[in-house]
């Protein structure tokens, strides 16, 4: 047998890259199926792309203030234009818009800072955002103090409502959902199954329901003198409905941790609630972060059902625009539009979810 | 030290040894509860008697007796007889026949069109696959309630009047007022097609039976799909034409400004139903090619290994894998589905929500018991698939040690 | 090494452990049945015997990770009641060491160490890691302080997990199998810490099937099987010339190859 003295170097893989016409026939046309399937798909898209590319930009018109500057064959997006304003900041008074920029701005910071991984003290600024924010937020757009002149919530509306509703659904759902999620776990057999029957209650129920139930018997449910705000009765409706479905989030996320970690957090004398905190919930959430943010997606979206109960959301100062007498006709733009708006605020959530859990398979 | 010296000490009986009693996480755990409980009941009475107060105030009396009131209302869709005489009740079972219609339809399109999406995201036609790709991130990330409002408002609404229908075969009829199809009239011998549809699906049963014993007695296999697809096909097509084809169709034709005969689809149905099937589609996508990629390379290796055919494989290795992971989370969607369809009262179909939680309830004012009714009906719903789904976990739980 | 003393409420030639009459049940399963045994301070116990045998559950006991039915555990003169307390004060002296590490991965292997100095003793930060840091040079992981658990292999990880137990000063360590999650190559570096322990005078209870350990360190072998102690001896003895049939076939199913 003969013994080898020279170890062998490593070597550079022979090349095999094909080329335009290579990848064409790799991806496209390997076989007679795949090669009928690429031409029709090829047909159909070029069928629908281009009159649409056509009516939404090249024949579209984009300024003026009255439905008379659409004179093209295209979309008529002056009907957004014309009411820009009042789509993002709903009927709040001119005078007090700044308080909306600055608010929009301190989320949009808060969000940016969370959402990149390389910058520093996280915990301060996730914390800040969880609870100081949202105090500054509400002096900020409600007024009545400090000088500044209080707002009621039905002045309230568009984007800027579809913002708040999200945000304090996600804010406060959170929370009550870890919550939950440890109280079902609990060996007391009264809270966990409080818990499960709180649980499975709200996600039994569609949220319309729960919505009507917020607007309809809310009311009657506290003494009579009490005057209670519709978006603050949405807003607790939208809390607890979303918190039963974060709830089962956090749970799979706890069900994932291994019990040695629980056992060693024990064998070093650490208590129930210490146990919790520093050793299983900061790895489950963590886990479980493409979850949340999934969750948060499905109540941003449905931040768009308050129209049913009467609140000017996003949604709803558009399809009021519809019913304006100057400007019938124009359902199609203006449902483009909003679904515009919120698919780029759902697509970037979930980009940002898929960017996490690939963080999460990769690393640590 | 020998047993018989130590007598046998029971820690929870050596008092002198507990410490003190608020220590004890027994007596700890039955304090919190306690507090629980009286604070629940707490909370519920201090509801119970503001809601009392609040209802003595307007004057509502309370009770389930205005079911058997006079509606007076009417609905454009009913599946059963239903007038402005009949009682709340009736509309309630309207109602809610309404949303299980919608529902029904709305799984079967979304689950074949999920399907196929899904399939095709697994594709290696780049095109199809991004194509696949673009539709679930396209439609699942627009609110279902946008996509209700732009099928109705933006589509059907904008479609011509019935005089100017958009045809199909002069027996399809598209316009404003919903999609008129010709209704299938069966005359009197049609019952023997239906029987010989019945009696192919029986023959079906029994020949996949018999298939699957002779195979494991004998070893020999049968194509039970295509002979079957022949009996089930053909049995009932044969009866049908030994009868004389006794089926009408009543074929809508145009009279004046409307539609005489036929079957009227309301648009309101029509916006829903594609509604909710494009978008729970998306989801149902990204569930089917998950469950797929979900089964393991390994798998399909040690199959072929094992030298089992790729159609083997796949109906015997790698589905039933991955309907292990499917069929949970396709449940869950059908259940999002039929929640969902109560959107409907945004554009005004008639299902539970819109005539019972809204109609009924504007008129009546019967806000505690309507609403409790409706959520009790979607809860049941819910309840009694999940139960279904546990038994299914259940059975399907990979036996471990 | 010294383990420290002054945390000691008993005088010191008082028991480390005693167990009495210790009977345990999953459901119906009798997994523990009439244990009897003393630990003296210093000594250094092997526990061995078939898997399902209870010795890991039994040392489990000792810091009411699992909890008993019957019987009496008195560790540093602290009886084991339901009391929270108590509980907690014998798990500051006890430390464990387990099968799969359980190293917190979301906390740097400094971290790992701190976290009950800060939150159980409530040190301040700079003495816990400064005693941290003093651990882990005697395990000889100091360079990877900063490292997370996963980024380590299984032996460095086993060694980060004995003093991220001992940072606790604990009167006695218990080891369940801390070797059986290791590759080969890795065995020798964490049993070489333990030796290392054992010769500085720690109180040990090892469940272990390293049979070459058991000889060059325990005072005493312990010998389990269905739930009971069948035999204990000192090494050469249990070795050499063990009593029970049971024994013996054990020790040849796992010496004979």
């Amino acid at each position: 047998m003969a013994t080898r003295t020279e170890m062998i170097e490593a070597r550079r893989p022979p090349d095999m890259r094909r080329g335009v016409v290579g990848w064409l026939r790799a991806n496209l046309f390997n076989g007679p199926f795949n090669s009928v399937a690429s031409l029709l798909t090829i047909v159909l898209l070029a069928m629908v792309l281009w009159p649409l590319a056509k009516w939404a930009l090249i024949d579209a018109d984009w300024l003026g203030s009255t439905r008379e500057a659409c004179t093209g064959e295209g979309a008529c997006w002056v009907f957004i234009s014309a009411r820009f304003e009042t789509i993002i900041y709903g009927f709040y008074p001119d005078a007090a818009r700044w308080r909306v920029d600055l608010v929009l701005t301190m989320m949009a910071l808060l969000i940016a800072w969370l959402a990149i991984p390389r910058l520093p003290a996280k915990r301060w600024v996730g914390l800040f955002a969880l609870v100081g924010f949202p105090i500054v937020a509400y002096f900020l757009l409600l007024g009545g103090h400090f000088g500044l002149e209080a707002v009621p919530t039905r002045e309230w509306g568009g984007l800027m409502l579809t913002l708040t509703v999200a945000t304090v659904g996600i804010v406060g759902s959170l929370p009550i959902g870890v919550v939950l999620a440890l109280g079902r776990r609990s060996k007391m057999p009264l809270v966990r199954s409080l818990c499960v029957v709180f649980i499975e209650f709200w996600r039994g129920v569609p949220l319309i329901t729960v919505l009507f139930m917020a607007s309809v018997m809310l009311p009657l449910f506290v003494p009579t003198e009490v005057e209670f705000d519709k978006l603050l009765r949405a807003l607790i409706g939208i809390m607890f409905f979303w918190s039963a479905y974060m709830a089962e989030v956090v749970r799979g996320g706890l069900q994932a941790i291994p019990s040695g970690q629980e056992e060693a957090a024990k064998a070093l004398g650490l208590g129930y609630w210490r146990r919790m905190g520093l050793i299983v919930l900061p790895q489950a959430l963590k886990l479980v972060i493409p979850g949340i943010v999934n969750t948060f997606i499905a109540l941003f979206k449905d931040t768009s059902l308050v129209l049913i109960i009467g609140l000017f959301d996003l949604l709803a100062i558009i399809r009021a625009g519809l019913t304006d007498s100057n400007w019938l006709g124009f359902a199609t733009e203006g449902y483009v539009f909003a679904a515009l708006m919120f698919w780029i605020f759902c697509f970037s959530m979930s980009r940002y979810s898929q960017y996490i859990e690939r963080r999460l398979h990769t690393g640590h | 030290m020998g047993r018989d010296i130590h007598s046998r000490l029971d820690m929870q009986r050596s008092s002198s040894e507990r410490g003190p009693l608020w220590r004890d996480p027994a007596v700890r755990a039955l304090v919190i509860q306690a507090i629980l409980l009286l604070a629940l009941l707490g909370f519920i009475a201090m509801i119970v008697t503001n809601t009392l107060a609040n209802l003595e105030a307007r004057g509502i009396t309370t009770g389930f007796g205005f079911l058997q009131e006079r509606a007076g209302f009417s609905i454009p869709q009913t599946l059963i007889d239903y007038s402005g005489d009949s009682s709340y009740a009736r509309t309630f079972v309207v109602g809610l026949l309404n949303t299980l219609l919608v529902s029904g339809m709305g799984i079967v399109a979304a689950t074949i069109i999920g399907f196929i999406v899904g399939i095709a995201r697994l594709s290696s036609n780049w095109l199809m696959a991004k194509l696949a790709a673009a539709y679930v991130e396209i439609f699942r990330n627009i609110p279902l309630l946008v996509q209700i409002l732009f099928w109705y408002f933006a589509v059907l609404q904008a479609l011509p009047s019935p005089r100017q229908s958009l045809s199909l075969f002069e027996a399809f009829f598209l316009n404003v007022r919903g999609l008129v199809v010709p209704a299938p009239e069966p005359l009197p011998g049609f019952s023997a097609t239906l029987w010989a549809l019945l009696l192919a699906v029986i023959a079906v049963v029994g020949l996949s039976v018999f298939a699957r014993r002779r195979q494991a007695r004998t070893g020999k296999a049968l194509s039970v799909f295509r002979l079957g697809a022949l009996i089930l096909i053909g049995l009932p097509l044969a009866a049908f034409l030994a009868t004389g084809r006794p089926l009408a169709w009543d074929v809508p034709t145009l009279s004046g400004f409307n539609f005489n005969g036929g079957v009227t689809v309301i648009p309101e149905l029509v916006a829903l139903w594609l509604a909710l099937s494009i978008y729970t589609a998306s989801f149902i996508a990204e569930i089917v090619r998950s469950g797929i990629q979900s089964v393991p390379q390994g798998q399909v290796e040690a199959a072929r290994a094992i030298s089992l055919p790729g159609d083997v494989t796949l109906r015997k290795i790698v589905i039933p894998q991955a309907m292990r992971v499917i069929v949970p989370q396709l449940t869950s969607q059908y259940l999002n589905l039929t929640k969902n369809s109560s959107l409907a009262t945004a554009i005004g179909y008639p299902d539970l929500v819109a005539v019972f939680a809204g109609t009924a309830l504007n008129q009546t004012g019967q806000a505690i018991e309507i609403v409790a009714i409706t959520m009790a009906v979607y809860l049941l719903i819910s309840l009694v698939v999940s139960a279904l789904m546990n038994l299914y976990n259940a059975r399907t739980l990979l036996k471990e040690r | 090494m010294t383990a420290s003393n002054s945390a000691s409420a008993s005088s010191s030639d008082s028991p480390m452990i005693e167990v009495e009459g210790l009977n345990k049940w999953y459901g119906d399963f009798h997994v523990l049945r009439d244990i009897d045994l003393t630990v003296a301070r210093g000594e250094r116990i092997v526990v061995c015997g078939p898997s399902g045998s209870g010795k890991s559950t039994l040392i489990r006991c000792f810091n009411h990770l699992e909890e008993h039915q019957q019987g009496r555990i008195v560790v540093d003169g602290v009886t084991m009641t339901q009391d929270v307390k108590r509980i907690e004060q014998i798990r500051r002296n006890v430390g464990m060491v387990f099968q799969h590490f359980n190293l917190f991965p979301h906390l740097s292997v400094l971290d790992n160490c701190c976290i009950s100095q800060i939150w159980v003793q409530k040190k301040p930060r700079a003495e816990a890691e400064k005693t941290a840091m003093e651990f882990l040079e005697r395990v000889q992981i100091a360079d990877q302080a900063h490292k997370y658990p996963g980024q380590l292999s299984g032996g460095q990880q086993q060694r980060v997990a004995i003093a991220r137990a001992l940072c606790m000063r604990p009167e006695v360590m218990l080891f369940d199998e801390p070797t059986s999650a290791l590759d080969p190559e890795m065995i020798k570096e964490v049993l070489d810490v333990m030796v290392e322990l054992a010769r500085d005078g720690m109180t040990m209870l090892c469940v272990t099937h390293e049979m070459g350990f058991a000889k060059t360190v325990a005072d005493r072998v312990i010998f389990m099987d269905q739930g009971q102690i069948i035999e204990q001896a000192p090494p050469e003895t249990f070795f050499n010339n063990p009593e029970s049939e049971r024994t013996q076939l054990f020790l040849s199913q796992i010496l004979g190859h």
